[in-house]
């Protein structure tokens, strides 16, 4: 495997009315072709700045970025536009062309291209049709919802038939019944087309519905950088572990220590493991993408070739929403589950 | 009620005031719209950051703007008689006219073109687009409501220039206002062609207020 983006010793300083701004101090990463790559941090950690770099919307204060085998920084103007027609990118903002409709917003980066109008329009029209908006090509941007306009922002990134896939925050402004469609989106053209992604978030469920490998910013360094995986159950860094636990209440990463004692199970549930789950990741993983504490009221487990087989019981916490999801996320991990009345023991 | 020397003279009247107006704001055009693209684009934070360039541009449109247009009218007499021949009548007075309307239309291009979403701009550059593509394909086509409306602005100003012309026998309503109206205290001439310019500007604002709506793809 070779590495389709490949970033070392990249500097960005902002000079500003202020003084010099160092925004990324000497980071060194490798994104592998097929990966669907995170990096998360929080705001200001320069995760936007980091990601322009991939396709020299900011050039690098010093550093290589190498995508495809070419250092950007050796590029003329020209091949960098070349190139950057083989980098998409999408945006928070969606940035469509407000006076253009759906179907011109496709074509517009063929035409720039030099591609011929009706060729630009067949190719648009399949490419509506995978993100699955082919009735809206002749709609403009206004009339479309959020998630709407990502997927007409996604078509046009893929126009040119790129490899790489850059996004930047792109599921950030969505709710989150829009934000998993257009995940999902993400993960087929990943599968399908082959394209490797980027995504940069604050979002940890992003990347751990997608992810395969993630990278957390701070401060302008990477200090972490690992497969979801290793990550997320070995945090190293003091940031890692803040963005993991405090993944869905930024503001409150104390609630492991405390709260857990204080809770009031209502009610109980027992879960079987089989085959295909390992116990630890997928409780850990729960609590922090459900955001809400559970109590292992007994736990008959054994770990066979590192996977978990036995039983556990859970004291679930008094909130029925909470319960609902807990419930849900553990069925949608392939355990069973049932409710268990009575006292444990 | 007037004798048709005196309806005939006014109905002349609308035609020259129309024919300098449309011509000189085409002109200025021409002018104002590369020069107000160019103060965005070479500013910096624009496509081509270039500071020597745009203070030049800069500078040049506050000059010229804070020159009134009568001192321009006779400033510029020398350079209408080498271009046109003559300093006196209609298509001598369109000379000045674009002269003074070039710099309010580059400003007005400017803030127009200012206005167009930063991130749009950035995408079409992720796309790979030139800065020519950019300001032809983004930057006009994404900002043509505002510069629709920008245009409408300036074809009433420049309207009531060419009314100012008059003075300096330029033509028009503005001339035969001031030649019958006050050299000749025929006031009744002169309501009529003030009303007739009132009139002239309306239906140009309502002319433009309408194109610039149907242009409008963020409405409904
Ligand atoms: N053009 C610029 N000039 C000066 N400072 C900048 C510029 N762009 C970014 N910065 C600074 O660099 C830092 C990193 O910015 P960046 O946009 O990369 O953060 P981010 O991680 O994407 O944050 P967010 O999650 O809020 O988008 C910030 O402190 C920001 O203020
Ligand atoms: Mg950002």
């Amino acid at each position: 495997m070779s590495s389709i983006v490949s970033v070392s010793d990249v500097t960005k300083v902002f000079k500003t009315k202020d003084g010099d701004f160092e925004a990324l101090k000497g980071i060194n990463l490798e994104v592998e072709e097929g990966d669907i790559y995170g990096i998360i941090g929080m705001s200001g950690a320069g995760k936007s700045t980091l990601v322009r770099c991939f396709n020299f919307l900011e050039r690098p204060t010093s550093g290589r970025v190498i995508v495809e085998g070419k250092d950007l920084a050796e590029l003329t103007e020209k091949e960098l536009r070349e190139q950057r027609s083989r980098i998409g990118m999408i945006f928070q903002n969606f940035n469509l062309l407000m006076q253009k409709n759906v179907l011109d917003n496709v074509c517009f980066p063929l035409t720039t291209r030099g591609v011929k109008k009706s060729e630009a329009k067949k190719r648009a029209k399949e490419l509506l049709d995978m993100v699955g908006l082919s009735d809206k090509e002749k709609s403009y941007p206004t009339m479309l919802s959020g998630g709407q306009k990502q997927r007409v922002a996604i078509a046009r990134a893929l126009a040119t038939n790129p490899r790489i896939l850059l996004c930047d925050e792109a599921t950030s402004a969505l709710d989150p019944q829009t934000t998993a469609s257009i995940l999902a989106l993400l993960k087929k053209i990943n599968q399908e087309l082959g394209i490797t992604i980027i995504v940069i978030t604050h979002q940890m469920n992003v990347v751990r519905e997608i992810c395969n490998r993630v990278g957390i910013i701070e401060e302008g360094e990477l200090v972490e950088n690992g497969t979801v995986e290793q990550v997320f159950t070995h945090p190293k860094s003091r940031a890692a572990r803040k963005l993991i636990i405090g993944g869905r209440n930024e503001l409150d990463s104390e609630w492991s220590t405390g709260v857990i004692s204080e809770l009031h199970e209502e009610k109980k549930i027992r879960i079987v493991f089989s085959e295909n789950s390992s116990y630890e990741p997928v409780i850990s993983n729960m609590i922090m993408t459900i955001g809400c504490p559970v109590n292992i009221l007994r736990a008959d487990t054994k770990s066979v070739n590192g996977k978990a087989k036995g039983e556990m019981i859970l004291g679930l916490p008094q909130e029925k929403d909470a319960q609902n999801s807990i419930i849900e996320y553990l069925k949608d991990h392939n355990l069973d589950v049932e409710e268990v009345t009575g006292d444990v023991e | 009620m007037w004798s048709s020397t005196v309806i005939e003279m006014i109905q002349k009247g609308i035609l020259e005031s129309l024919y300098m107006t449309l011509l000189s704001t085409l002109f200025a055009y021409v002018i104002g719209l590369p020069w107000g693209v160019a103060l965005v684009v070479f500013n910096q934070g624009g496509l081509k950051p270039k500071n020597g360039i745009y203070r030049v541009l800069d500078v040049l449109a506050n000059i010229m703007r804070s020159i009134p247009f009568l001192i321009m009218l006779i400033l510029l007499i020398p350079v209408t008689v080498f271009i046109v021949g003559t300093s006196i009548g209609t298509t001598a007075t369109v000379v000045p006219l674009t002269v003074a309307a070039a710099p309010m239309i580059a400003r007005m291009v400017e803030s127009s073109v200012q206005e167009v979403d930063q991130g749009v701009i950035e995408a079409a550059q992720s796309m790979g687009a030139s800065n020519w593509q950019i300001i032809i394909h983004v930057l006009l086509v994404e900002a043509r409501v505002s510069l629709i409306s920008g245009a409408t602005i300036c074809v009433g100003t420049i309207l009531g220039y060419s009314a100012m012309a008059g003075i300096v026998g330029g033509g028009g309503l503005g001339d035969i206002a001031i030649r019958y109206g006050y050299y000749r205290y025929q006031k009744d001439i002169m309501i009529v062609t003030v009303v007739l310019l009132v009139l002239l500007v309306q239906v140009f604002q309502l002319v433009g207020n309408i194109t610039a709506m149907k242009m409008d793809k963020r409405r409904r």
